[in-house]
């Protein structure tokens, strides 16, 4: 069957199965494999994508489901000439290690600060407590987040 | 080499330069082993051992060859060459031979046009088990004398006793690695009858050996590349899907891609060793430590992997940092049918670590000493002899440095009065009010030891090449995520001179081993090889062009360039390869005495918990560390490894455990095996104790591990001070505090 998504402001056409995700469409059939697949439970949020205004993990999200819908993945988000204020904060603040996790953070970080661009602590921890790190310790994250809504004040 | 060399050069040593992988990972376009891909490439798929032990009494393909895009099924009647594989011994069949020895274990795989078609058709090969009862009990089996190494240490007098004593029984739990990216492998065959494989791991050169072995092909027609790497963290030091994925490749003569899920991937990489520790300190009533006795029994699973080193670790880091003359350990890592145990950053030295630690407190409560005067009174410094190995510590250990640093950095204030359930322990559960909560700070120091030991030839090459478009550094380590390529570039701006520095990885037919990314190694010997490089090659043009400096845009003498970039590289790229050793090490006598490690890093944690002691329930506020570094090449990325080890030991105290019962895990998933997230993760202010070594490039020291070591017992030693509850066991759970 034949589904329809506006992804990065791009409308694709994809033939789907039936079954598999819109993060395994993402990934294998629409060449964006910077989406990361870790879990495919919807507990690290490596696959976290934009989708509809929201941030999910597109392993959770069936393609079929996606019909119609406006996805935005970290491929959309900033170029290599300009990249997004929060991937730079994240350069500078040494929160990539392995990077695997990173798309993810990236994409929901951003999607946070778009609705909040002044989030306390607390609610960051809150908003990403979804994207799990396993080199960092969260803490270059924060202090990446930290400098991005001191440029903002 | 211990010559502090800082220059203005932007991106040299001392600074906190960027990593050059940065933007292609902020801008998700980074090729991870998992994201390669062609378009005539095959799917590949792993059937495996639904039992812990099982004979496998037949085995039918047909229903998986039968279905419809289907390439390629393999069992172990398919290996050509060496019928098993293993680092330190090869004693892991490659696919299942005549028995499962563990849950989880490979017994076929596919090859099929599709992902989806090659799970479905192995699923559909028909095995016949009939199961048999596994051994899961490690203190049996090393009764039945299944072992995979025993160890003893008999140092000074064992008859020696102290008036104080104090005993205890310690445990650690089986804790998974869980880099979030899994095992992935992409092979392509060159259609010369070679292959290319790309492949997650952390010492392609020991891969590449199995490898070929197992397929029977010469070496030089099996290149391993570094691939894209999603964390490590030990998983990765041994061999997982690198066979399976390299003969479907063959027998298919198309590119073939593997990637597991998550289950697969807790089934299908070592995990750290579980332990049981029984140990007795004796002191003098002054405090001076007299004897240390400890039994150590490891649990190494069905297979060897690593289990030999890190008994030896655990054995050797028995005391900790601290002097004593009289030690006397045995210990032993068993052989049963649990999942393999092998590699996990602190490897043998943190389960010890834990025990010790919680022995020190306990002595210093029985001597009515304050923990951290008991610590300095008994600690190791330089010069002194190692309590077990008796081998005397050469280079730096600040452990009175660490210590004072640690105790140094501020106490929050006593509680936060704030009824904001996401700062209580138990979150937004809304289970604990603020007027429950019971604070305790807890410390811990750790002692490890720097990359390989026991008298292994361990090295690492490094290329370094002069281009007229700047310098590359060549080499074959695994980049993890740690930052290794930063560092090796810093290190080469530094020496020649020059910011534009690339690190090109070589696959394994280019260049020589980089030796494993592990045991907190690579800063100092691939770091220790791109700097010999580098020296060498800078003395090597200014010999060649009469010059004293090197700098960016030529040769200098007096001050006066004498030769441009081009003038140097003339006639072509100039280069210097290297392959640097640590100091000798030497394996153990039969007391376990002897001149084992090469040398020694230290690292002090602080605790701050809040504790709901009726319901059990922990928040960690924070911890905080205070790490020997030797030299510090970048603060950012010292940092980054610091906090993120932190966080693996804090899993270690009160979150993570594979669940296993008689050898099958129970929580295979991240639904269920729990790893800290942002609102877990407790504040970090970090200490870094410069004091130099005597071997490392500018004197540093490999900090990946410490991190790992003392954090998990300083946790424990706060939820202890809150609570009053003995907790020798990590994780620890509610019900250990709760004490039903």
């Amino acid at each position: 069957m034949n589904v329809t998504i506006t992804v990065n402001g791009e409308e694709r056409v994809v033939d789907v199965a039936g079954a598999e995700s819109l993060l395994t469409v993402l990934r294998n059939d629409l060449d964006l494999p910077g989406t990361k697949d870790a879990c495919e439970q919807g507990e690290c949020g490596s696959c976290t994508v934009v989708f509809d205004e929201e941030a999910i993990c597109s392993c959770l999200v069936m393609a079929a489901d996606a019909d119609g819908a406006e996805v935005t993945t970290v491929e959309g988000l900033g170029s290599e000439d300009e990249l997004h204020p929060f991937q730079e904060a994240m350069l500078a603040e040494g929160g990539v290690q392995c990077g695997f996790c990173t798309p993810g953070v990236i994409v929901a970080g951003s999607h946070l600060l778009a609705a909040n661009p002044q989030p306390s602590e607390i609610e960051i921890r809150e908003a990403l407590s979804g994207n799990i790190c396993r080199c960092t310790g969260y803490g270059a994250i924060l202090r990446a987040f930290e400098t991005v809504t001191k440029e903002d004040a | 080499m211990t010559a502090k060399t800082t220059s203005g050069l932007r991106g040299g040593i001392g600074t906190s330069a960027q990593r050059p992988d940065g933007i292609p990972k902020v801008m998700g376009n980074f090729a991870y082993a998992s994201d390669l891909w062609s378009e005539d490439m095959l799917w590949g798929s792993t059937l495996r051992s639904p039992y812990a032990y099982a004979r496998l009494v037949s085995i039918d393909v047909g229903p998986a060859v039968a279905m419809a895009g289907v390439r390629a099924v393999l069992t172990q009647d398919d290996v050509q060459g060496k019928r098993t594989f293993g680092q330190e011994e090869q004693d892991q069949p490659v696919f299942c031979d005549g028995f499962a020895q563990y849950w989880g274990e490979p017994v076929a795989v596919v090859a099929a046009d599709d992902e989806e078609t090659a799970r479905r058709a192995a699923a559909a090969i028909v095995v016949e088990w009939e199961p048999l009862a596994p051994l899961t009990d490690p203190q049996q089996a090393v009764d039945n004398g299944s072992t995979f190494r025993e160890m003893k240490i008999r140092r000074g007098d064992v008859d020696s006793t102290g008036s104080v004593v104090v005993e205890g029984v310690y445990e650690t739990a089986t804790q998974d690695q869980a880099p979030l990216g899994t095992e992935a492998g992409f092979a392509i065959p060159d259609g010369e009858g070679g292959l290319d494989l790309y492949v997650t791991s952390q010492w392609i050169h020991v891969d590449h050996r199995q490898i070929v072995a197992c397929l029977d092909m010469p070496d030089d027609l099996v290149r391993c590349h570094p691939a894209g790497i999603g964390g490590a963290f030990g998983s990765r030091e041994d061999i997982s899907l690198h066979i399976h994925v390299a003969m479907l490749a063959l027998a298919t003569g198309r590119p073939v891609k593997m990637v597991y899920d998550r289950t697969e991937s807790f089934a299908g990489h070592v995990k750290r060793h579980p332990s049981h520790m029984v140990y007795r300190h004796e002191a003098d009533p002054d405090g001076n430590l007299v004897k240390v006795t400890a039994r150590l029994l490891l649990d190494g699973g069905a297979y060897a992997h690593t289990s030999r080193a890190v008994l030896a670790n655990a054995t050797f880091f028995t005391v900790g940092p601290y002097r004593c003359d009289n030690v006397v350990v045995d210990a032993a890592v068993a052989r049963t049918n649990n999942p393999p145990a092998g590699a996990m950053r602190g490897f043998g030295a943190v389960q010890t670590c834990f025990a010790s630690e919680s022995q020190m407190d306990l002595l210093a409560a029985e001597l009515g000493m304050d923990p951290l005067e008991l610590r300095r009174k008994n600690a190791l410094l330089a010069g002194d002899p190692m309590s077990t190995s008796g081998q005397i510590i050469e280079g730096s250990l600040p452990t009175l440095e660490v210590i004072d640093a640690i105790e140094a950095i501020p106490l929050p204030d006593a509680l936060a009065d704030s009824d904001d359930p996401r700062l209580l322990p138990g979150g937004t559960g809304l289970t604990t009010p603020s007027s429950s909560v019971v604070r305790g700070v807890g410390y811990a120091v750790g002692l490890k030891n720097l990359a390989f030991s026991e008298g292994f030839d361990d090295f690492a090459e490094a290329r370094v090449v002069m281009t007229p478009a700047g310098v590359e550094v060549h080499t074959a380590a695994m980049e993890v995520g740690q930052g290794l390529v930063t560092v090796c570039q810093q290190i080469t701006r530094t020496v020649l001179g020059t910011e534009k520095v690339a690190v090109v990885w070589d696959d394994t037919s280019q260049i020589g081993s980089a030796g494993s990314t592990s045991a907190s190694r690579q800063t100092q010997m691939t770091g220790g090889a791109v700097h010999a490089a580098a020296v060498g090659l800078r003395d090597q043009i200014l010999a060649d062009h009469g010059g004293d400096e090197l700098r960016d845009d030529g040769v200098y003498r007096d001050g006066a360039r004498i030769a441009t970039i081009e003038d140097v590289c003339a006639a072509g790229p100039v280069d210097h390869h290297v392959r640097f050793r640590h100091p000798e090490t030497f394996p153990p006598d039969e007391n376990g005495q002897g001149d084992v490690h090469a040398g020694f890093v230290v690292a002090a944690h602080r605790a701050v918990v809040d504790v709901d002691p009726e319901l059990g329930l922990v928040r960690v506020v924070r911890i905080d560390t205070s790490q020997d570094v030797g030299t510090a090449l970048n603060p950012q990325a010292i940092t980054g490894q610091l906090e993120g080890g932190i966080m693996q030991g804090m899993g270690l105290a009160i979150m993570e455990e594979l669940v296993i019962d008689e050898g099958i895990i129970l929580n295979p998933t991240f639904t269920d095996y729990l790893i800290p997230t942002f609102l877990d993760a407790p504040a970090v202010e970090t200490r870094i104790i410069e004091a130099g070594d005597h071997w490392g490039p500018f004197g540093a020291k490999g900090i990946g591990e410490s991190p790992t070591i003392s954090s998990t017992p300083a946790v424990i030693a706060a939820i202890r001070a809150a609570t009053g509850r003995p907790l020798t066991r990590v994780p620890v759970r509610p019900e250990d505090i709760v004490g039903i």
